[in-house]
């Protein structure tokens, strides 16, 4: 992972067309400003990964589902 | 086309009904095809099933039926990436997580799949509202009057 250090109001450019600026630091919290095309996607992680682990939930019970529904007619 | 289901088993389906995920969805980035079907005896609950793979399926429903006040706006990104011309081609369906018993089945509200009629072009957007989450109870008040489980 390449980590670097930036001031507030500093920026970080990814590729050609993403940039992210530091816009304020207070205590642990980092607040970050995003310019990225529209058709990139953000997500905090987080979310990310909750919805990925509804998805496998959701899928994974799949054959059992038909069973529950036979069993209440 | 036959596919190979695990609900309806041998299936036959023509190239228009295949709905395309050109990303996949979040943990199954590599199915992009899918086709809806019908359960038995339900009006608003269907299986979305993989055209290439037979085990996997997820069952979906029109939320409005159990969430009668659920709206939220669709991104430009999703508008565009799914090339909606307009809110009448768009069909919205939200994922269940089925439990037994079927009364502790949840929708995910936060993630719906949002599907371009004109080009059965679909994808699965998080919303970051704080009002929804991936687990509201369909089976609380009127609406378990929507499903006949």
């Amino acid at each position: 992972m390449l980590v670097l250090s930036r001031k507030v109001g500093e920026v970080i450019k990814i590729g050609n067309d993403i940039e992210l600026t530091v816009v304020s630091v207070s205590g642990d919290q980092v607040k970050i400003g995003i310019n990225a095309p529209k058709q990139v996607e953000i997500h905090r992680k987080e979310v990310f990964d909750q919805i990925y682990n509804e998805n496998k939930a959701a899928s994974v019970d799949i054959s059992s589902v038909l069973n529950v529904f036979k069993k209440n007619p | 086309m036959k596919i190979n289901t695990r609900f309806h088993g041998e299936k036959e389906i023509t190239d228009k009904e295949i709905i395309h995920f050109p990303k996949g969805i979040p943990a199954f980035e590599e199915e992009q095809q899918f086709v809806i079907l019908p359960i038995d005896d339900q009006e608003h609950i269907f299986i979305l099933q993989s055209v290439t793979n037979e085990n996997l399926g997820f069952v979906i429903a029109n939320p409005f039926v159990f969430f009668k006040e659920y709206e939220f706006e669709l991104a430009e990104s999703t508008t565009s990436f799914l090339e909606l011309e307009s809110e009448r081609d768009v069909l919205l369906f939200s994922i269940l997580t089925v439990q037994d018993p079927f009364t502790s089945t949840t929708a995910n509200l936060q993630a719906p799949i949002i599907l371009n009629l004109k080009n059965n072009k679909a994808q699965q957007v998080i919303l970051n509202l704080p009002e929804y989450n991936t687990k509201h109870s369909i089976f609380s008040q009127q609406q378990s009057e929507a499903v006949k489980g």
